[in-house]
């Protein structure tokens, strides 16, 4: 089908929108990459593979891990809750799912310093079992749960909701229980959803400053995240290592935006086909 | 649930419908929730008031709180119109051209959302900052940008310049071109085809997009407490007040600021809300646009 392009306006948003991404988005970026190239490879080496930045990366990606397998379970729960049950204050509870995102990072984080520190409602019996979480890595753990809580909820709710009713009703009539029917039929459908959801969670979780911390010790080599030893390398005035230690976060996010659009395009492909 | 017309007196039976089950789910989410998501919002109010309604009167209107919160209205009314103007923009040259390049523009257009705001506010240092690209000239010139109010509001541009794209570029491809073409082919002009075509069509999409954006510009604080200076009085924003309040143990102050965001988070929930029953922010729309609607069937 041909088409003649009659609508105005094309040289003028194009034009706009390229000068603005490249002004934005595209330079800054580049200058980042620029200024981490220019370090030559050994010198840029040795300080990404610092004990003190390996440590980070360690302890940010455990951190990101747990936080992404509680939001895997817990808003997967959420999720069919939300779908399949009709209970008081479900609306509510659907609208402030999102919460986690309207709410500030810097906010989210003394709030839960609060909650968690060993005085706090909820820091305090736990300190009573011995467990410490302010302050800690498991502190960590918390502020990133909080921060990516909606994406895996969000992902799965509308394959949740489009989700064919008669083929539990054909499992079911063949006599399969309801957790085997859950565990081989609803599961696989919701996997590439959840998957997308995962990987959204997981590389929110490994980004995130504001909220980590305030809760997080910000000891080094035991809670320091990424995103903090690169601020403080900063406030050091070592431009050469910030850009460095920012570089790998940045690779890392592209990885991770990659993976994520693979992903989606996938669990977009197997919906449509459902 | 989509599709199920009421019909209450024929619904396929499904799992998970055991009253036991049922109850067991409900009240675990609802409890784990309680936890996790009304607890820090319970918890910034009774922080706030805990030295009474004088301390927190007196906190949120000291001088400093007050600068802070006219940082970020400035930051806000100048950044948000400017990331409205580009989404609409970028959605008109996406959805109603076509022209080589558009999905990748759409993948760039979404890579401030994956970025940590602390990689973005190091970024910009390397464009603005005395170590950076035009850091030499903007000295030699005397223009500061960094630690200063445009620096603040070049980063806000950077984290939520896809707020608003992302709401309307889906909604508009869907809608197609046949309406503005009409008006086109009509002897309308492109502003008047715009105004009096698709803006109905978009506005609460529109709405929706500037309502997020907004909540993000006023609330971003990794990206801004790199290249803000954090200077008390002349440089924070109200994220970063609360910072500096909670370091230096005026805890109460700290939470009095905080429950002013922490309320525009709650309005920013029901306004959402709202626009979603009329229709915007797809429900259906992943959290991030890979493959917006359309596109993949054009090209198939």
């Amino acid at each position: 089908m041909k088409r003649r392009p009659v609508l105005p306006g094309l040289k003028l948003t194009l034009g706009f929108t390229l000068f603005y991404v490249a002004l934005i988005v595209a330079l800054p970026v580049a200058a980042l990459l620029f200024k981490a190239a220019s370090l030559g490879p050994a010198e840029y080496w040795a300080i990404v593979s610092s004990p003190r930045a390996v440590a980070s990366y360690r302890v940010t990606v455990l951190s990101a891990l747990g936080a992404t397998v509680f939001n895997l379970v817990f808003g997967l729960a959420l999720a069919w809750v939300l779908t399949r049950y009709r209970f008081p204050g479900r609306r509510i509870l659907d609208a402030v799912v999102d919460l986690p995102f309207a709410l500030p990072t810097a906010v989210a984080g003394i709030a839960l310093t609060a909650l968690f520190a060993p005085s706090g409602w909820f820091g305090a019996p736990l300190a009573e079992l011995g467990i410490k979480v302010a302050y800690t890595p498991l502190g960590i753990m918390v502020a990133m749960t909080f921060t990516s809580l909606p994406f895996i909820v969000r992902t799965v709710q509308p394959v949740l909701e489009d989700l064919d009713p008669t083929l539990e009703e054909a499992a079911l009539s063949l006599g399969a229980s309801d957790s085997a029917i859950f565990a081989r039929v609803v599961l696989p459908l919701l996997a590439p959803a959840l998957l997308a959801g995962v990987s959204l969670s997981f590389a929110r979780s490994l980004g995130e400053f504001g909220a980590i911390i305030f809760i997080a010790g910000n000891q080094p080599m035991s809670t320091e995240i990424t995103a903090l030893l690169a601020f403080i390398r900063l406030e050091e005035y070592d431009y050469q290592a910030a850009a460095a230690i920012a570089s790998v976060l940045l690779i890392t996010a592209f990885a991770m935006l990659a993976i994520t659009n693979i992903l989606q395009a996938r669990a977009l492909r197997y919906t449509r086909k459902g | 649930m989509s599709g199920s017309s009421n019909a209450s007196s024929h619904r396929p039976p499904r799992i998970g419908e055991s009253p036991l089950v049922r109850r067991a789910l409900i009240i675990g989410v609802l409890v784990v929730s309680a936890f996790v998501i009304a607890a820090p919002l319970a918890v910034i109010a009774v922080q706030a008031f805990s030295k009474g309604v004088e301390t927190y009167l007196a906190a949120i209107t000291h001088p400093d709180t007050l600068h802070a919160i006219g940082m970020t209205l400035v930051t806000a009314l100048i950044a948000v119109p400017i990331n409205t103007l580009f989404g609409i923009a970028s959605a008109w040259a996406i959805t109603k051209f076509d022209f080589p390049g558009r999905r990748l523009l759409l993948v760039v257009i979404e890579i401030p959302f994956s970025i940590s705001p602390i990689v973005a506010g190091v970024a910009y240092l390397f464009v603005y900052g005395l170590q950076g690209l035009f850091g030499e000239w903007l000295s030699a010139h005397d223009v500061k940008v960094l630690f200063a109010l445009p620096g603040i509001v070049l980063a806000s541009l950077f984290v939520t310049a896809p707020f608003v794209a992302r709401e309307l570029i889906p909604l508009m491809q869907a809608q197609g071109r046949d309406l503005e073409e009409a008006a086109a082919s009509l002897g309308a002009s492109g502003l008047r085809t715009f105004f009096s075509v698709t803006l109905p069509n978009i506005r609460w999409a529109l709405l929706y997009g500037v309502v997020l954006c907004n909540a993000r510009v006023m609330g971003e604080f990794g990206a801004v407490s790199v290249v803000s200076g954090n200077i008390r009085g002349q440089t924070n924003t109200l994220p970063l007040h609360v910072e500096l309040l909670y370091h230096d143990y005026q805890t109460a102050g700290a939470f009095a600021a905080a429950s002013i965001l922490a309320g525009l988070a709650v309005v920013t929930l029901f306004v959402k809300v709202a626009l979603e029953r009329r229709g915007a922010g797809r429900r259906n729309r992943p959290a991030f646009v890979a493959e917006p609607a359309g596109i993949s069937k054009e090209t198939p």
